[in-house]
């Protein structure tokens, strides 16, 4: 009994009235904790949304084509008949022709940046390239438009046609009519909206490798371009392949840019002068026209594949980066 | 043998270091050419008129996009409205409450969220806000931008959160504040300057978006009244203008990309101002 007097010691808390109200609002942990859960579940909430809504909202699509919407080559809304082929082959190579300019340009840039330049002018240089990335993708389009396609029709062009095009074996990439808007243009537009973000996270992982690295490498009797890319990118690679994945996945998904340049014609060519269409371009250029419910619900289902496209980037990226920092990111 | 081996090193060396520089110099000439060809074009472009006037309709020249930057002001308030409290409440809840597992789901889900290309974001407005409704309207871009906003200020959120040293936390608590009152009184406050920036940030992020406004916020070349109806915005403005073949609106959607990264560049600065004076203090 002497336990229970020494608990009770402590004053009662009034059950009702305003007391009672004042009272909870001190103990107010649990009210906290479950409003901000609360918001936090939203977002789980939202996302589950999104994901019901594309498969939902294309459930006309799925069942009227089936897997051979992935490889269907035709897409003709005067007659209901839709493939999804040609935008997912256009995806894949801009985002190709991407990569490879923006990858060696923006690395090599990194590694001048974080090896080379001095650390106050490499400061100034990457504050303007973060201002860069911030730079909304509608405004690349405009240049694109008017820098890039022009260029590409009169310059560019002819003579990658005249030159490349005569090689064996890759000279089919520039063969045939060059109108300007292409893959290739497209390409090197999302190549230029990219490479502020290969440069900025790239940068960032190499001046976290530790000096006595660069050291070690140089007392060796390394150069100091041996040390930098047998020792400080090695050191460095799960964080630049990071911030590979992360231009992967924007230019994957980058539409209004590619809208404007790409052409817009459901077409697979070889060259990379045709004309073509993104999953993302397509879905702008014709959600607000489509008429007819199976040709909304093919454009949703559209969606729906690139929302899995970078959703298994994302996931790809993740694994790969934490399987190389568990191995240390050192040289194997 | 040997001195040529060394002969070679040293040449490959110069030859890549040099290249290095030269990507570098090509990378930051080339976005600065893009930039000066911007601020030439829009500023030759740009007159009060842009600010005051309506478009005018094809054929007439002149006019301004004042309803387009109204319009997107209006976007970015319902944006901010709709975003910033989900976004600053699950960023506390992340920080401060989260246990193991449901915080790791919530923090997966909230990159995943963030990965998501707008034009996807635009067709999961456009079936929550404009299918139902059965026409556009400057709620459904509102709904599109504040969904983009949530996982962004989620995470600035939570980051500068957790830069509040723990000692603040046990003096507060020590001298009888509960945990909520701690976060409201001491850890907030001190986490003001960055999650300010962080919101910002956000909200300069989604101005410049088209993709997801294309068909739910749609566009209107007039006033648009209330929030139930199409409303025009400065980015769909910018595009529909660059791919139209007139040199009249060519001229105005340079004016238009001119005002727009101003806008944008400019919150990016403050918020940098912003963050760089909580920090002083």
């Amino acid at each position: 009994m002497s336990a229970a007097a020494t608990t009770i010691a402590h004053e009662v808390p009034p059950q009702t009235g305003p007391r009672a109200f004042l009272h909870r609002l001190r103990q107010g942990d649990q009210v906290a904790h479950l409003l901000t859960l609360t918001f936090a579940a939203v977002i789980l909430l939202l996302t589950s949304m999104l994901v019901y809504e594309l498969w939902v909202n294309s459930h006309l699509s799925r069942t009227q084509f089936g897997w051979a919407f992935f490889w269907t080559k035709v897409w003709d809304p005067n007659f209901d008949n839709f493939g999804a082929a040609p935008f997912i082959y256009g995806t894949l190579v801009t985002s190709a022709v991407a990569l490879l300019l923006a990858v060696p340009l923006g690395l090599a840039s990194a590694i001048f940046l974080s090896e080379l330049a001095p650390r106050k002018i490499s400061d100034i240089i990457s504050f303007l390239i973060d201002l860069l990335a911030a730079v909304p993708s509608v405004i690349y389009g405009l240049l694109g438009i008017f820098i890039v396609v022009p260029l590409m029709r009169t310059t560019l062009g002819p003579l990658l046609i005249n030159t490349l095009g005569n090689v064996p074996g890759i000279g089919v990439l520039f063969r045939g009519p060059n109108y300007g808007v292409g893959f290739l243009t497209a390409g090197i537009v999302l190549a230029i909206m990219v490479v502020p973000f290969i440069i900025s996270v790239s940068r960032e992982v190499l001046l976290t490798v530790p000096r006595e690295q660069r050291e070690a490498a140089l007392a060796l009797g390394a150069t100091r371009w041996e040390s930098t890319w047998q020792v400080v990118v090695p050191w460095a690679r799960a964080g630049i392949m990071g911030s590979v994945f992360l231009a992967l996945a924007r230019a994957l998904g980058e539409t209004m840019a590619v809208t404007m340049v790409i052409g817009n014609a459901a077409a697979i060519k070889a060259s990379l002068l045709s004309p073509g269409d993104t999953i993302a371009s397509t879905i702008a250029n014709q959600f607000t026209e489509a008429t007819g419910d199976l040709y909304l619900s093919s454009l949703i289902e559209l969606g729906l594949v690139l929302f899995l496209i970078t959703f298994i980037l994302n996931g790809l990226a993740r694994i790969l980066i934490v399987a190389t920092e568990r191995g240390g990111g050192r040289p194997a | 043998m040997s001195t040529l081996r060394i002969l070679w090193r040293k040449s490959l060396n110069f030859v890549m270091l040099t290249l290095t520089g030269v990507a570098a110099f090509a990378v930051v000439s080339v976005l600065f050419l893009i930039l000066g060809y911007l601020i030439w074009n829009g500023g030759t472009s740009l007159s009060w008129n842009f600010f005051t006037q309506l478009p005018k309709p094809v054929g007439e020249s002149g006019g301004g996009m004042a309803n387009a930057i109204v319009g997107s002001l209006k976007l970015l308030l319902l944006a901010a409205l709709m975003g910033l409290p989900v976004g600053l409440l699950a960023g506390v809840y992340l920080a401060e409450f989260g246990g193991k597992t449901f915080s790791f789901v919530v923090r997966y889900t909230t990159d995943l969220l963030n990965g998501v290309p707008s034009i996807v974001i635009g067709i999961f407005a456009y079936s929550l806000a404009v299918l139902p409704v059965k026409h556009f309207s400057a709620l459904a871009g509102g709904v599109a931008l504040g969904i983009m906003v949530i996982p962004i200020t989620v995470r600035s959120t939570e980051e500068f959160l957790r830069a509040v040293p723990g000692n603040m936390r046990e003096a507060a608590m020590a001298l009888g504040a509960s945990k909520w009152k701690t976060i409201a009184t001491v850890v907030l406050p001190a986490a003001s300057g960055g999650i300010l920036t962080g919101m910002l940030l956000a909200l300069a992020r989604v101005a410049g978006e088209t993709a997801p406004l294309l068909f739910t916020a749609f566009g209107n070349r007039f006033w648009s009244h209330g929030w139930g109806q199409p409303i025009a915005s400065l980015p769909v403005m910018i595009y529909t203008y660059a791919v139209a073949p007139y040199d009249d609106w060519h001229r105005q959607a340079w004016a238009a990309g001119l005002v727009l990264l101003g806008l944008v560049l400019l919150s990016n600065l403050g918020a940098r101002f912003i963050l760089a004076r909580s920090k002083a203090v």
